[in-house]
Parts: structure tokens; C-alpha cells; sequence
């Protein structure tokens, strides 16, 4: 068993997935009861995952049996499985919430579900770099069937952009691949790693023209600076169940970007050593003071957190910017700032479905019926978010400053500032700003597509929404609470990663080529 | 022959940017098809061009095959994406009442 284990991450979602298609026509509560298991087990597969990696071995899963360089091969490290871990833990309460009925407005919603998380899964495992357009191809074509899931026009426009943003991004990418297998002759990840170090003279301007390709493919993807302008319409758009799972995707991106730093131009590839250093840090900078003001200039809450989505995404790549201890400090704040984001986009759509006149627009409204526990779980969602103690945030920048150079602090600082006055301006408009209303006449529902003739109705806003609302919560209580051990793990990984031998050597072994 | 492809594949690509950058979703859909196309050209060119000969590992020279693979999988998946931006520039055309990319006028 242990011999299969870094693919079972990869194969449980997919085969949920076809499960759930082939079985269509079986009632909605069973098809939910198949996702939340699939999404149960793929938590169980990546803890045993996790345990068998975090002493430090990089398992290697050779597909076919074919040997590395020439087969496709499955990589597990410690990097792979602590965001294989957030990503699941993530993708249950997102499904949950789902439940809410919002798996009812389109067709085939779990389905898509369940490819997103395959081919996220690729794309955090796969070692090899044609793989991995593969994998990026998989989740964006589920991604585009769950951003449009619902329908509607706001959400086709932020589709359309979307779509034809990541297919030049696919375009690139397909570029990139064929300029580094053109120069350095394979597409094996470690491979690559091991030819950068002795490329030929002639070949280098074409090696280099490939990494800083996929460096602009990479951008797009965790949406950074001159990139980003596709997510805001996109993810504020989108149904909140689904904007809560792509929290994830950016730092997929963010993921990429990482791997390819460290291994493809680490610091032992010779001409095209640290390929990205001279843009790195000032391209994430400058993506995380936009995503502030952006926030800053947000008219309503979904559309706040899409932005507060791009400044994690330049916090991130701020820390992945220091040495090994931001890489680790970064590695604490990547699960804490998907968990932080998706709770605003479920707590966003919460006020939409209670707030008649106004929807999350920073207007006034009457009172919430139950303000108590929704203003709580908004404080607590915006501390989460802006960074302050004593949540799981506050810790993570702590790490990340102690990391950074001096001269970096004055823009973190800042820009936790703003995101501070973002978010108090965003609850005091929400809570405190009240006045009477008459209750607007009621809007068309939501065309429920999937719902069939003798099936029962779901309440508006059952149980399910305060599950998943709480479990992100719980996640970012147990993210604080655990700091120290999260913190020792994510320094292991940091360590693993500067040691790019190590994984070169698990994949190719020890023959010279 | 480098020449001709190198030529082709510049053509290609420059006419898909001119074209997707154009405002309405019909010529933005052409422009990505082209870029496709250009894209696998320059795949298939990045095995070095060789003309007439086997495509595995044999005595003497070979066409290396993994560029014909990867193309191949190109292909299918531009084709997928391809078709699935149609249907999403017909719904926007639908939902929108127009073929702006970006919705208006």
C-alpha cells in the first residue's frame, strides 16, 4: 500500500468524480453524501501522506514503471503534502457548504467538484513540468465550470476574462516547456535542475526566455502584480461555496512559483541560479500594497476579500522572497490566509442572504436578526484576515518580518494597517449603520437546475452554512493553538527545500547522465 | 525549412496577440486559435527539424518523438478549450445582450 501512496491523493478524487457522474440520477443527497466521503478519505489518504514524508523521505512514484527522466513520475515531499493537507481540509468545508443548496443551481456541480481537486492534486505532485500544464489545464477547465455555476450575467464576465486570461496563460506556458526542453533537453523536473547546472553557452538565452516564461505563467496563476486583474470580477462573482475552494488557487500559482525557485533555478544551477531574485520581491510588494487599496476601495464585502486575496498572495511571495526562515514563515501563513479567505467569502454570501436591501454592500440595512453571532464571527473573520493577535495571521507576519530585511517592515506594516481600516470600515458599515428598510419585493430565486420534481426543498440557509462557517473557524483556532508544531514542520519543509539534492537524487538516483 | 517555420510560426503568433487583443469575443477566439496553432509548431520545432527519418531511438539519426507526443496532447487540449470558449462568447452573447469582452455596448 505504501508503494501507491503518493498517487492515491491524485486518483481518489477522480474516481469520485466519474462515480458521481455515471451516477446522476441518483437523489442529491446521496450524490452530496459521495462527495463529502471522497473529500473525508482524500483528508485520511493525505495525513498517512503527510506521516510517511515528514521524516524527511521524498517518496518517488513512477508512472508505468517507466524510469525517470523518461517516465512521468508523481514527487511527494513535505511541501506537496502540507498543502495537499490544507487543500483538503479546505475543500471539506467548502463542500459542506455547498450542500447549502448551491450544488442545486447547475448541473453536475460535484462533479466539477471533485476534478478541481484532482487537479490540484496533480499539479501539487507531478514532477514533471509538461505534467504539470497538464494538471493546470484539468483544474481550470473545472474551475471555469464551477465560476460559472449558477449563471447569470455578472458571473459570465467574470468567466470570459477569466477563460481567456488562463488560455494565453496555457499558451505561454506551452512556450515556456518547449523553450526548456528546446535548451536543456528534458522536462523532468529534477532533470532540468540537474542539465541547468552544465547548459551550453548557446543554449542559455533560450533557457533563461523558457524560466522567466513560466515565471509570467506562475504570475497569472497566483494572480501578481500587472496579472491579477482577471480575480476580483471573477471570484467576487462566483457563488461563495466555490470562491471559498478557489482561496486555494492562487497559491497554486504561489506553489509553482516556490518549486520552481528553489529546485528548477535553485542556487546549485549555475547560470540560471536565482533566475527570478531580481523580480521576485518587488513584484510581490507591489501586489500587496494594490490588493490593500483595492480593499481599501472595495463597495461591498465579496468583492473585499477577492482583493484581500491578491495582498496574501504578495505577503506569500514577500516571505518565499527571504531565506529559508520566510520560506518557512510563508509555508505558516499560506493555510492560515486560505482558511482566512474563505471564511469571508462564506461569511460574505451569509449577508447577502440576510441583508434584503443591500446584499454584503457596505450600506445600511436593518438589524441582523442574530447580530451577536454574526458581528463575532465577522470580528473574528477580520482579525483572522487583517493580521492582528492573537490569531494564527498575527503569528505568521510575526515570522515573516522577523525573516525579511528592514527595509521590507515599512511596506508589511502598512499594508496591514490598511487592510486593518479596510475591514473596520467594512464592519462598522455591516453592523453598526442601521436603519429601517422596507424589504424589497423578492427577487427571482435561484434557478434551482438539479433539483427534481419529488425531491424536498432545502431550507434558505440550513445548518450546513454555520458547519462549514465554523469549521473554517475551528481551522484557524487549531492553526493558532498548534502554531509551534505547524511552525517546526514548516521550518523542516524550508529545510528540505534549500537542499534541492535531495529531491534531484529521490527522483534520478545517483546516475550521472 | 528553418526559416519557413521560423516565419510561420511568427506570423502566427503575431496575428493571435493583434487579434486578442481586439474588443469583441469573436476575434479574441480566432486570435487564441492561432496561437494554438503557432504553439504547436514551435513544439514540434523544439526536437530540431529533421526530415525522413524514424521517430525512435535507431542507428544513426532519429526525429525525437516526445515533441510529436506533447503536441499531441496540445492539440487535444486546445481543441477542448477552444470549444468551450465558443459556448461561453454565444452565452455572454446571450446573458449580456452583446459580444464586448467586456459587456457593454
Amino acid at each position: 500500500m505504501n508503494a501507491h501512496l503518493p498517487i492515491l491523493p491524485v486518483l481518489a478524487p477522480f474516481v469520485a468524480a466519474v462515480l458521481l457522474l455515471a451516477m446522476r440520477d441518483l437523489p442529491m443527497a446521496a450524490r452530496r453524501w459521495i462527495a463529502v466521503i471522497s473529500v473525508l478519505a482524500q483528508i485520511a489518504i493525505t495525513v498517512a501522506l503527510l506521516m510517511a514524508v515528514a521524516g524527511g523521505e521524498i517518496l518517488v512514484y513512477r508512472l508505468g514503471d517507466w524510469p525517470a527522466p523518461w517516465g512521468i513520475v508523481l514527487v511527494a515531499d513535505r511541501l506537496a503534502a502540507w498543502l495537499m493537507l490544507t487543500t483538503t481540509l479546505l475543500a471539506l468545508f467548502a463542500v459542506i457548504h455547498a450542500g447549502d443548496g448551491t450544488d442545486r443551481q447547475g448541473r453536475h456541480f460535484h462533479v466539477l467538484f471533485q476534478m478541481q481537486l484532482f487537479g490540484i492534486a496533480m499539479a501539487f505532485l507531478t514532477g514533471d513540468l509538461f505534467n504539470l500544464f497538464v494538471a493546470f489545464e484539468i483544474l481550470l477547465i473545472a474551475s471555469y465550470g464551477l465560476l460559472l455555476h449558477g449563471g447569470g450575467p455578472a458571473r459570465v464576465r467574470g468567466g470570459l476574462h477569466y477563460v481567456i486570461l488562463n488560455l494565453i496563460g496555457s499558451t505561454l506556458f506551452l512556450f515556456a516547456a518547449g523553450l526548456i526542453y528546446a535548451s536543456l533537453g528534458t522536462l523532468n523536473m529534477a532533470d532540468i535542475a540537474r542539465q541547468a547546472a552544465t547548459v551550453a553557452p548557446e543554449n542559455l538565452g533560450l533557457a533563461r526566455a523558457g524560466g522567466l516564461l513560466l515565471f509570467a505563467v506562475f504570475a497569472l496563476k497566483a494572480a501578481l502584480l500587472p496579472l491579477f486583474l482577471w480575480l476580483p470580477g471573477a471570484y467576487a462573482n462566483t457563488t461563495a461555496s466555490v470562491a471559498a475552494l478557489f482561496a486555494i488557487m492562487t497559491k497554486v500559482g504561489a506553489y509553482a512559483l516556490l518549486r520552481a525557485d528553489t529546485l528548477l533555478f535553485g542556487p546549485d544551477s549555475g547560470a540560471l541560479a536565482d533566475l527570478y531574485e531580481a523580480w521576485r520581491l518587488p513584484l510581490a510588494l507591489a501586489t500587496l500594497a494594490t490588493g490593500m487599496i483595492g480593499a481599501l476601495a472595495a463597495p461591498n464585502l465579496s468583492r473585499m476579500a477577492a482583493w484581500l486575496v491578491i495582498a496574501s498572495v504578495g505577503l506569500l511571495l514577500t516571505a518565499f522572497s527571504a531565506d529559508t526562515a520566510g520560506i518557512a514563515a510563508g509555508l505558516y501563513y499560506l493555510p492560515h490566509s486560505t482558511f482566512a479567505a474563505a471564511l469571508l467569502f462564506l461569511l460574505a454570501e451569509a449577508f447577502k442572504r440576510r441583508r434584503p436591501a443591500s446584499a454584503d454592500f457596505f450600506a445600511p440595512e436593518r438589524d441582523l436578526s442574530r447580530h451577536a453571532l454574526w458581528g463575532g464571527l465577522f470580528f473574528f473573520a477580520a482579525v483572522a484576515a487583517a493580521g492582528l493577535p492573537p490569531l494564527s495571521g498575527f503569528l505568521a507576519k510575526l515570522m515573516i518580518l522577523r525573516a525579511a530585511q528592514w527595509e521590507v517592515w515599512v511596506a508589511i506594516l502598512l499594508a496591514a494597517l490598511f487592510g486593518t481600516i479596510a475591514l473596520a470600515r467594512a464592519g462598522s458599515a455591516l453592523f453598526f449603520s442601521t436603519r429601517t428598510v422596507e424589504p424589497p419585493p423578492p427577487g427571482a430565486p435561484a434557478l434551482l437546475v438539479d433539483q427534481r420534481p419529488g425531491e424536498a426543498a432545502d431550507p434558505p440557509s440550513g445548518p450546513r452554512e454555520l458547519a462549514a462557517i465554523f469549521g473554517l473557524v475551528g481551522l484557524i483556532l487549531a492553526l493558532t493553538l498548534a502554531a509551534g508544531p505547524a511552525a517546526r514542520f514548516a521550518d523542516t519543509i524550508a529545510l528540505q527545500l534549500s537542499t534541492p539534492e535531495l529531491y534531484i537524487h529521490a527522483v534520478l538516483g545517483g546516475s550521472e547522465k | 525549412m528553418e526559416a519557413l517555420i521560423a516565419l510561420s510560426i511568427g506570423v502566427l503568433t503575431g496575428c493571435g496577440v493583434y487579434l486578442v487583443l481586439r474588443a469583441r469575443t469573436f476575434p479574441v477566439v480566432l486570435g487564441l486559435t492561432l496561437l494554438s496553432y503557432a504553439v504547436n509548431l514551435f513544439l514540434f520545432a523544439t526536437g530540431r527539424l529533421v526530415v525522413g527519418q524514424p521517430p525512435v531511438i535507431g542507428g544513426g539519426t532519429y526525429t525525437d518523438p516526445l515533441p510529436q507526443a506533447l503536441v499531441l496532447t496540445a492539440i487535444v487540449i486546445g481543441f477542448a478549450m477552444t470549444a468551450f470558449v465558443i459556448m461561453l462568447a454565444l452565452r455572454a452573447r446571450a446573458e449580456l445582450g452583446n459580444d464586448h469582452v467586456d459587456g457593454e455596448r
